[in-house]
Formats: structure tokens, C-alpha cells, sequence
């Protein structure tokens, strides 16, 4: 049975596709069979940064409302092995989206892969509860200010009451927290909460801190993952992340201001 | 064998003191108390739901209200509290409580009504919690949008109330985390409730419906553990 991965937020903008972008490259990298689900449906993303939006022909809905089967729908990714894209669609809304539609097309997933990556809409409507109704577990997307927090905060309360978990009494849905577009430098200056103060804020385990970074705007617009940018910070953060989501002990990385250079002295304050 | 065919019961009638909510009303219009219903059903719609109340009708015993008392019955399930019966009236408003499938409870006897402490869970959307003889435990985050209500008795919770969460209690509240939305203690009339948490950031308090926002907060007690108690017509917040 393969486990179900919902990447929420409540807020937008804040990483969620790129997010499950790269947590599902590294999870099939890692020999894992994944499938990402984009729940986005009307402003489909996820097969831009995943770099196949010409190979969709069947999306999520169809599949849903029975005009095309799983496979043909399912694109297969051409860098990484075992790992395949279920592509929302662009013409429809997520009142397209219903709840036995979603569940058959996640159990009918699960006999095949070991991880599904929802994709989550931002907000906390129809699009988003789906998501994350059948989740075992969730990654948190916040970014490190305080209206990313609140809304990262009332996600958690819908995903300890809404989820078909809550529903029938099983052990909760692990609830793991991801900060992007971290600036130690801004946080220094006091201009966002450190890692510290969401954690307190939040109180869920820490799985990772992603480094603002040019590098994830690139590897967007080029449609790589970019925890394939093996050299970039960013995707080194999301490899420590997807290690750690595996189970693996590693410590946290680009927490800390870079020493700065002959450069950065002339220039830094 | 006739022995083998004890009799075992199938009904007792047992006497049970009970606490009841009582909806006092005091406007005869029936479209006056329907708007107030809606206004307060929507303040805190965990608050009422499957209340049951008992219609204290004196105030208005003299109007004509009793002829519609079947529609405004009708009007309170609507809204979901559950109508069990009706204090108060003459003649005219037992017929029409009988009438409505209502009971009729004697009058009052001690208007002041001494606030009894029974125990009842709270709001199902919020995070577990144990209702126990002594008040509510919540181990879990309140989170924010999540509501918990303690009817009828204190309110403990273990952990933090984050900005946007709403906690309310009959009795006191105690929070061992951080404050940061809104606590409200005594909410059914108990001027003796207080509040203590860990970590003052809270957004609103109120005991017995005396409010205070966060604006109207001291800065000095900013995070620092306090206890606030109703003294006369004003919150008195203090650091412990």
C-alpha cells in the first residue's frame, strides 16, 4: 500500500509545487515508485515545474469522471526512474473533483506506487480538504512570516479533524513542517521569524529549511525539479529534507549566515 | 421451569437533578428574538448546538406571545437547540406548551440561579479532548479557526492557543502553553472565573462577557505568565 503525501499550506505562493516537486524527484531517486497528484485543478502548475506540459493529454479529471484510464493519463517522468505526474486540468474547476472520484483514483494509485504526492491548492475549499482527506501524512509548506503561519496553523486544525483519519479514529496524520524561502540574513535584520519561532509557534516536527535561492525560480522556468540542481543550495536542502523524510538523521543546513567574502564586506553591513 | 423466566426490567424511573439551560425571554416578538437567536448562534455556533434549554417565559407572561409558542419551538430546533420545555405563564401558556409538546417547569425559585458545575465535552471540530468530574483537558494545540468549549465547568489546555483560536469555559481556564487568540472564562454568568496561561500574546480575553483586546494589553506583560480576574466592571490582568 502505497503511503499518501498531501504538501499544503493554506497560503499560496509559498512552495507547495515545487515543494512536491522536488520531494517526489527525490523519493524516486531515492527507488521509490511516486506519483504526484496536482489537486490544483483550473491552474494547473505542477506540469510546468515538472517540465511536461506538452505530454498532457489525459489529466486527473478524466481519469475521475471515467474518460480515460490511470495509465493513459499517468505521464511518465524522462529524468528519473519510478517516478510519474497526474496532471490537473486547466478547463475545469474543483467542483470537478469528488470525494469517491478522488479515492477510487487514490486506491486504484496505491496498488502501484509506494509514495502519492498531493499536490494541494492553496485555501482550505474543496480542492485543498480533498488533498489532504486521505493523507498518512503532510508536509507543511510556510514561509517564515506570520500571516504564512497563521494559515499553515489553521491547515493543521483542519488535518487533525477533516481527514478520513480524524473520521475513523486511526492514529493521526504525521504532520511534518518544511520552511522555504529562508533568508538568514533577513532574519537577523528582523525582517522574518526564525526557524525557532515557527517551530514554537507551530509545534510540529522540523523536516527541513529551504534557502530562498535563485536556484528554485531557474530550475522552474527551465521545468526541472530542483532537487536535481545537485550543486544548488536549494536542492541540496530538499535532499537532506527527502533523506530525513526516509528516516535518516541529518543535520539542518543554511540556517546560519554565510561568512561573507571580500565582496560582501564592501558591500554587506 | 417458571424460574427460569425472571422478569428483568426493561424501564426505570430514576429522579436526576440536572442543569438545563434557561433562554429567558424578554421581547414578545417573535421576529426580535428569532434575529438575537441568529446573532448569537452565530457568534459561537458549537456553543448552542444540541443545547437544551428550558424557555423562561415570565417577562413576557402577559403578551400574546403563547399563541405562537409552537412556531418559535419549531424556530429553536431550527437553529439546533433542542426546546424541552417552558418556566412561567398562566393558563394560556401550559395549553400552549401542551399544545407544542412542551413541558411546564414551576417557576423560579432562586432567581439567581447558582451556577452548578456539570461537565460536558465541547466543539467535536477541535482537537481531542477528555471531559473528567474535573473540567476539560486538551492536550493538543488549539489551533487557529478551532473553537473548544467547556460547558459547564474549567478548561485545561496542555499545550498552546494559537492566534485565531477561540477558548471558552463556564469555569476557569488554565493554559500551560502560549495565549495567542482568544480565552473567554465564565461565559454563562460566573463572575469568580479566571484565567491563568504561560504566555500572555492573547488577542481578546473576557470573563463573564468583560472583554479587553490586545491593543488595551499592558506591554510589560507581553509573554509573560499572568492571571486575569474580573474586578468590578474591568479585567484585572496580572503577571504571576
Amino acid at each position: 500500500m502505497a503511503k499518501i503525501v498531501v504538501v499544503t499550506s493554506g497560503k499560496g505562493g509559498v512552495g507547495k509545487t515545487t515543494t512536491s516537486a522536488a520531494i517526489g524527484a527525490g523519493l524516486a531517486k531515492a527507488g521509490h515508485r511516486t506519483v504526484l497528484v496536482d489537486f490544483d485543478v483550473g491552474l494547473r502548475n505542477l506540469d510546468l515545474i515538472m517540465g511536461c506540459e506538452r505530454r498532457v493529454v489525459y489529466d486527473f479529471i478524466n481519469v475521475i469522471h471515467e474518460e480515460a484510464s490511470l495509465n493513459q493519463a499517468l505521464i511518465r517522468d524522462k529524468r528519473v526512474d519510478n517516478l510519474f505526474i497526474l496532471a490537473a486540468s486547466q478547463t475545469r474547476d474543483k467542483d470537478a473533483l469528488t470525494e469517491e472520484g478522488v479515492e477510487r483514483v487514490l486506491t486504484e494509485l496505491s496498488k502501484d506506487f509506494d509514495y502519492i504526492i498531493c499536490d494541494s491548492p492553496a485555501g482550505i475549499e474543496r480542492g485543498a480538504l480533498l488533498a489532504m482527506y486521505y493523507a498518512d501524512e503532510a508536509i507543511i509548506v510556510t514561509n517564515p512570516e506570520v500571516s504564512s503561519v497563521r494559515d499553515s496553523d489553521r491547515v493543521l486544525g483542519i488535518l487533525a479533524s477533516k481527514t478520513r483519519r480524524a473520521a475513523n479514529g486511526d492514529p493521526p496524520v504525521r504532520e511534518q513542517l518544511l520552511l522555504t524561502r529562508y533568508s538568514p540574513q533577513r532574519v537577523q535584520k528582523g525582517e522574518m521569524l526564525s526557524v525557532e519561532d515557527v517551530k514554537e509557534i507551530l509545534a510540529i516536527d522540523l523536516l527541513g529549511v529551504i534557502p530562498e535561492s535563485q536556484a528554485v525560480l531557474n530550475a522552474s522556468n527551465a521545468g526541472v525539479p530542483v532537487i536535481l540542481e545537485e550543486d544548488s543550495d536549494a536542492g541540496q536542502a530538499y535532499q537532506d529534507s527527502v533523506a530525513r523524510f526516509l528516516g535518516e538523521d541529518r543535520p539542518h543546513r543554511f540556517l546560519q549566515l554565510e561568512k561573507k567574502g571580500l565582496f560582501g564586506r564592501l558591500f554587506g553591513g | 421451569m417458571a424460574g427460569a423466566q425472571a422478569v428483568k426490567p426493561v424501564l426505570e424511573l430514576k429522579g436526576r437533578m440536572m442543569t438545563l439551560t434557561v433562554l429567558r425571554l424578554l421581547d414578545p416578538s417573535v421576529e426580535v428574538l428569532a434575529r438575537e437567536l441568529d446573532r448569537r448562534v452565530q457568534e459561537a455556533p458549537d456553543f448552542f448546538r444540541f443545547l437544551p434549554v428550558i424557555l423562561d417565559v415570565e417577562a413576557v407572561a402577559d403578551s400574546d406571545l403563547y399563541l405562537d409558542l409552537a412556531g418559535l419551538s419549531g424556530l429553536l430546533q431550527a437553529r439546533q437547540f433542542v426546546p424541552v420545555g417552558i418556566r412561567g405563564g398562566g393558563e394560556d401558556w401550559r395549553e400552549a406548551a401542551a399544545a407544542a409538546g412542551l413541558a411546564v417547569f414551576p417557576a423560579d425559585r432562586d432567581s439567581a440561579g447558582g451556577e452548578s458545575r456539570r461537565r460536558q465535552t465541547g466543539d467535536e471540530s477541535g482537537p481531542k479532548a477528555v471531559a473528567t468530574e474535573a473540567g476539560m483537558i486538551v492536550t493538543q494545540p488549539v489551533r487557529s479557526g478551532q473553537q473548544i468549549y467547556a460547558r459547564g465547568g474549567d478548561l485545561v489546555v496542555m499545550s498552546a492557543v494559537s492566534p485565531g483560536a477561540e477558548v471558552l469555559a463556564d469555569g476557569h481556564i488554565h493554559i500551560y502553553g502560549s495565549l495567542g487568540g482568544r480565552a473567554l472564562a465564565g461565559v454563562r454568568g460566573d463572575t469568580g472565573a479566571r484565567i491563568f496561561c504561560r504566555s500572555f500574546r492573547a488577542e481578546l480575553v473576557s470573563i463573564n462577557g468583560t472583554y479587553s483586546v490586545s491593543e488595551q494589553f499592558e506591554d510589560a506583560l507581553r509573554g509573560k505568565a499572568v492571571q486575569i480576574a474580573l474586578d468590578g466592571d474591568s479585567l484585572d490582568i496580572r503577571a504571576l
